[in-house]
């Protein structure tokens, strides 16, 4: 589904990132972990060309993403706030998106209807800008904004930054359902390894930009993971 | 850069301006009123003076509370934070700008012979007047903002002194200039402006220190949602959705509201010229007067395409849309202004039928020419618009290009209209736009094509400054 091949991104001689070779396959729960820094979303931004790759490309479902727009109407993403529009209603947000997406009212309605355990009863007809919302909350209205129109890959930042434990625990099971049962590629990163591995089939280690572990989830992983960053955290406390 | 050395300029600029009053005034009552005393009618006037400086802080002045929401959890008295904020206000540029003006007068008075003993009390009292202002500013405010329509107060309160006055039921104008005279005669008058000052203080002090927690006035304020119906723009097709977007842009943040009423600006932009014969005569002035009025809304919410989606650009382009409809719809909107404002600008036709032939050329010349290359100037746009900051005195996302971009829209015109008129007549120069502005029309899509070329090839430039902060 997702092909990576020689990318690279450099900022004025600084390489942040650089992956020979990855490759995604259709319906697999990604997760992408890595510190501050190593270059997970400079990755997601590639697949989303939003910035240009310095080397190589990446091609989803054979489309080259920095020569074509063809990945577009099957991709969809949740980066950060300026992924929403503050002066909107949720509602308004979500038909919009709708709209872009070839969805009408009614299909928005019903896929939102089906995430009223999600929002808590924050979103939906609160009458209140995004703008204006907390943090968690336009959270919650940017991830499932991300779901609509059928898409086949999805892209989220930090998911579970900002929310609180039962939303995160409910994120967890829509990740898990869109793989496992609709067969969507869900890319995820986060700094939370517990979450991860509980979400995600296949783990991906970035550090400095490079690829360092690539794992198949197993009940193991989350010990080898803890294990691998706190050696960083005993080299680092040695150079100082 | 820009925004500061603008701000710079206007700031000199009303120095100057005040500096040349405060030197020039004497000379001006002597010459208008020869035969009564200057200082007399100055005071007389002061009280004018007084509601339109009231009237002028209350829309640009505001008290610096948000930059002390640090302070508050800091081991500093709540006390000391509220005077520290009020003795700020102090500082403002609007109590600094009055001094340039009265100094100098008082100095000029002094020259003319006037005992400095007195002036220099008058002096004292003026600058006391000025400060009153300032806090009696601030508790107008405090009382607006619980209100629905927020400038009520200061109407109310500026129109009934004014009406006071005008009707004669209480001279305010002889009272004020009689009191300024009477605590310039017995200095220690000036006790009682200083109580008032006082009192103002005290009153904005126990407001402010009541105010002054973090859920309550420090907390930005949740608006509630207004939600108009815009069906309509489903005409429009595929455009509609980004014609709904836009309109609710507009409407709902505060530095594209302020731009709404620009459309009543652009309207009336022709009565500062046509009432005086001299400017009717002048027939190329009327090509500018027409393009500079149909074109009001276009250029300004034209020069800040696409800076006006800066906070949520990274969404649209990573999201399923075709480019040239988000153009589009920017592009509807504008032309429907332009027809607006020339609808709306026809009644100048009674200052002759050839400004309204004028007009109409410039509206034709305005959507086939100016809307394309306002558009295209916009793929150059590199600064971040943050669209939740105030209105007034605000340059964020002022560039170059919008310096810049006005030669192609104004003068070109202006100057191509001006010179055929001379050379050839009226009816080819009024030909000469029209057929620009048809040409533009004609053209529409493949101009379109090539804009939306533009702007995919600075795609990457764009994303990566609308995501820095300025």
């Amino acid at each position: 589904m997702i092909h990576t091949k020689d990318l690279s991104k450099t900022y004025n001689g600084t390489t942040v990132l650089n992956i020979e070779e990855l490759t995604i396959p259709k319906g697999q729960s990604f997760g992408l972990v890595g510190n501050n820094g190593a270059g997970k979303t400079t990755y997601f931004s590639l697949l989303l060309d939003l910035i240009k790759p310095t080397t190589g490309n990446i091609t989803s479902n054979d489309v080259v993403v920095d020569q074509s727009e063809d990945w577009k109407p099957f991709t969809s993403s949740f980066i950060d706030e300026s992924f929403l529009i503050g002066y909107l209603t949720p509602e308004e947000y979500f038909y919009f998106i709708g709209e872009l997406r070839g969805q009408n009212k009614a299909d928005v309605d019903s896929l939102t209807s089906k995430f009223e355990d999600f929002f808590n009863g924050e979103i939906i007809g609160k009458k209140k800008y995004l703008r204006d919302l907390s943090k968690g909350n336009q959270k919650k209205a940017g991830i499932v904004a991300a779901l609509i129109g059928n898409p086949e890959v999805i892209i989220l930042d930090e998911p579970f930054a900002n929310l609180d434990p039962t939303t995160q625990i409910r994120l967890k099971q829509i990740i898990k359902d869109l793989a496992e049962k609709q067969g969507v590629t869900v890319l995820v990163s986060s700094h939370d390894l517990m979450h991860v591995t509980d979400v995600c089939e296949r783990i991906v280690v970035l550090e400095k930009g490079n690829v360092v572990k690539d794992l198949e989830t197993n009940p193991a992983t989350l010990k080898e993971l803890e294990a691998h960053f706190a050696n960083g955290a005993v080299v680092s406390q040695e150079e100082e | 850069m820009a925004i500061n050395i603008l701000m710079v300029f206007f700031a000199l600029y009303f120095i100057v301006m005040f500096l040349g009053l405060g030197f020039g005034l004497l000379l001006i009552l002597k010459k208008t009123f020869p035969d009564q005393d200057p200082f007399v009618i100055a005071n007389g006037y002061v009280f004018f003076w007084i509601i339109g400086d009231l009237m002028m802080r209350f829309f640009l002045q505001k008290l610096p509370v948000m930059s002390v929401k640090p302070l508050l959890t800091l081991p500093i008295k709540r006390s000391t934070v509220v005077n520290y904020v009020l003795g700020k206000s102090v500082a403002s540029f609007f109590n600094l700008l009055p001094l340039f003006a009265i100094i100098p007068f008082s100095i000029m008075l002094i020259m003319d012979g006037y005992a400095t003993s007195m002036i220099v009390t008058w002096l004292f009292a003026m600058i006391i007047l000025v400060l009153i202002s300032n806090f009696l500013n601030f508790i107008i405010e405090a009382f607006s903002s619980e209100k629905e329509l927020s400038f009520l107060p200061i109407i109310t309160v500026v129109g009934v002194l004014f009406g006071l006055n005008y009707f004669g039921i209480l001279p305010m104008t002889s009272l004020i200039g009689d009191a300024l005279l009477g605590i310039a005669n017995n200095p220690i008058l000036i006790l009682i402006p200083l109580a008032i000052l006082a009192a103002c203080y005290a009153y904005n002090f126990k407001i402010l220190k009541s105010k002054l927690f973090l859920d309550s006035s420090l907390k930005s304020k949740v608006e509630e949602v207004n939600a108009a119906d815009l069906s309509w723009t489903e005409r429009f097709g595929d455009v509609a959705p980004f014609m709904k977007l836009d309109l609710k842009l507009i409407w709902r943040n505060k530095r594209t509201k302020s731009m709404a009423f620009l459309l009543l600006i652009g309207v009336l932009y022709g009565l500062f010229f046509y009432p005086q014969p001299m400017y009717r005569e002048m027939t190329f002035m009327s090509a500018f007067i027409g393009i500079f009025s149909t074109g009001f809304f276009l250029i300004n919410f034209g020069q800040f395409i696409p800076a006006w989606d800066s906070g949520y650009y990274k969404l649209l382009m990573s999201q399923n849309i075709k480019y040239e409809q988000y153009l589009r719809s920017k592009f509807i909107l504008m032309v429907i202004s332009v027809v607006l404002l020339f609808v709306l600008g026809i009644p100048y036709v009674y200052f002759g039928y050839k400004i309204l032939i004028a007009h109409f050329a410039a509206a034709i010349y305005n959507i086939g020419v100016n809307t394309h290359v306002i558009l295209w100037g916009g793929s150059f746009n590199r600064k971040k618009i943050e669209l939740d900051k105030k209105a007034a005195f605000n340059y964020q996302g002022t560039g170059a290009v919008q310096w810049l971009i006005g030669i192609p829209l104004m003068l070109v015109p202006m100057a191509m209209f001006g010179l055929v008129n001379w050379l050839v007549g009226f009816a080819a120069a009024v030909a000469l736009l029209i057929v620009l502005g048809l040409v533009g029309i004609v053209f529409h899509k493949k101009l379109m094509k090539a804009i939306t070329h533009k702007y995919l090839d600075s795609k990457y430039k764009m994303i990566n400054a609308f995501s820095q902060d300025n």
